[in-house]
């Protein structure tokens, strides 16, 4: 028993076994972040001080940021030993959503891009 | 059986290698088997982003999203969202020192909360279809309504499975299957907070450019 004391007093993975006002501490940290992060990705949406061009990068890496606010201090995705496993298919998970939007984005754009027949074309198409 | 189930998963010392440990407990195993659903969950919505994505400018002479949308509104719609999360962080927390009262307390605020984020999704939703913007009216709109729709469903579901949550609560306590089964359910309303960031930052302020 003391073994197990001493040895999660020193070798504690974050994220893992902790008292109660230290996790009231991390969901408080990651509520103001949260709350920073959806104030800049709206305040970002409609001010000018940012290149307009540049706006969507932007709103991108806030929303990307604020995700991983969420995983760690909502979710708890640490580097403990308890959520290697769940680390790991979080990575092909993000693998398999990117794969599906930006492929799908890629190829409808493709298409787009293919079908698009000037008028002599469609003429011959359309056996016009 | 019970019993032996419960010595095979009694947690080994922290500062075993991995490899001595043994097997996972059942606290952590069915964490990981919620986990792998909460992704595949994601996936389906990644489906209808892509959808929304290839036919956001599909509007075929309707009105556009910048039209549409309310920003002020969406601001109260994520700020109902991310105060639950907080207050089912709030009821983990109670979870752990078994606080019945406060678990009340906190899901109640949850839910309450969760209802305000529907009530809002469902005035804005009204407000279109009034207006002649239904889903049918431009393939735009379809996809908008079905993204933005699957995450209102996900969070009455939610809410339901939080009232039942309360109800196991009161009539069986903090066994340790209910104890699973709320942590479960906060990594849920966690999952439907991270999903409504890509919609709010995607649907809402990506037309605003």
């Amino acid at each position: 028993m003391s073994v197990e004391v001493e040895a999660s007093d020193t070798d504690r993975a974050p994220g893992s076994h902790r008292s109660s006002r230290d996790r009231l501490r991390s969901y408080l940290v990651g509520l103001v972040l949260a709350m920073v992060l959806t104030a800049a990705s709206f305040a970002a949406s409609s001010s000018n001080l940012v290149w307009s061009p540049g706006t969507p990068v932007l709103l991108a890496v806030l929303a990307i940021a604020q995700m991983g606010v969420h995983l760690v201090f909502f979710l708890h995705i640490s580097s403990a030993p308890d959520s290697t496993n769940n680390v790991l298919s979080l990575a092909f998970g993000i693998f398999v959503v990117g794969l599906l939007i930006f492929g799908s984005m890629i190829i409808m754009a493709n298409l787009n891009q293919n079908m698009t027949l000037n008028d002599q074309m469609l003429d011959m198409h359309l056996q016009r | 059986m019970s019993a032996a189930v419960d010595v095979a998963h009694a947690e080994a010392p922290e500062g075993a290698p991995l490899s001595q440990r043994g097997p996972a407990p059942t606290r952590v195993v069915a964490a990981f088997g919620f986990w792998l659903f909460l992704l595949s969950d994601i996936i389906l919505f990644a489906a209808l982003f892509a959808a929304y994505a290839v036919l956001a400018g599909s509007t075929n002479g309707g009105p556009s999203g910048a039209e549409l949308f309310n920003k002020r509104h969406v601001l109260y719609e994520t700020g109902c969202l991310l105060a639950s999360s907080f207050t089912c962080g709030m009821m983990m927390i109670a979870m752990d020192t078994r606080s019945t009262r406060l678990i009340y307390l906190g899901s109640l605020i949850t839910a309450g909360l969760g209802a305000l984020f529907l009530s809002l999704e469902f005035s804005e939703f009204a407000d279109m279809i009034r207006g002649g913007n239904g889903p049918t009216r431009s393939a735009f709109l379809s996809a908008f309504f079905a993204l933005v729709g699957t995450h209102g469903i996900h969070v009455t579901v939610g809410i339901g499975w939080l009232a039942m949550m309360v109800g196991q609560v009161a009539t069986i306590g903090f066994a340790p299957m209910v104890v699973r089964r709320l942590f479960c359910f906060s990594l849920f309303w966690h999952a439907l907070d991270i999903v409504w960031i890509g919609i709010f930052t995607v649907v809402y302020l990506g037309v605003y450019r």
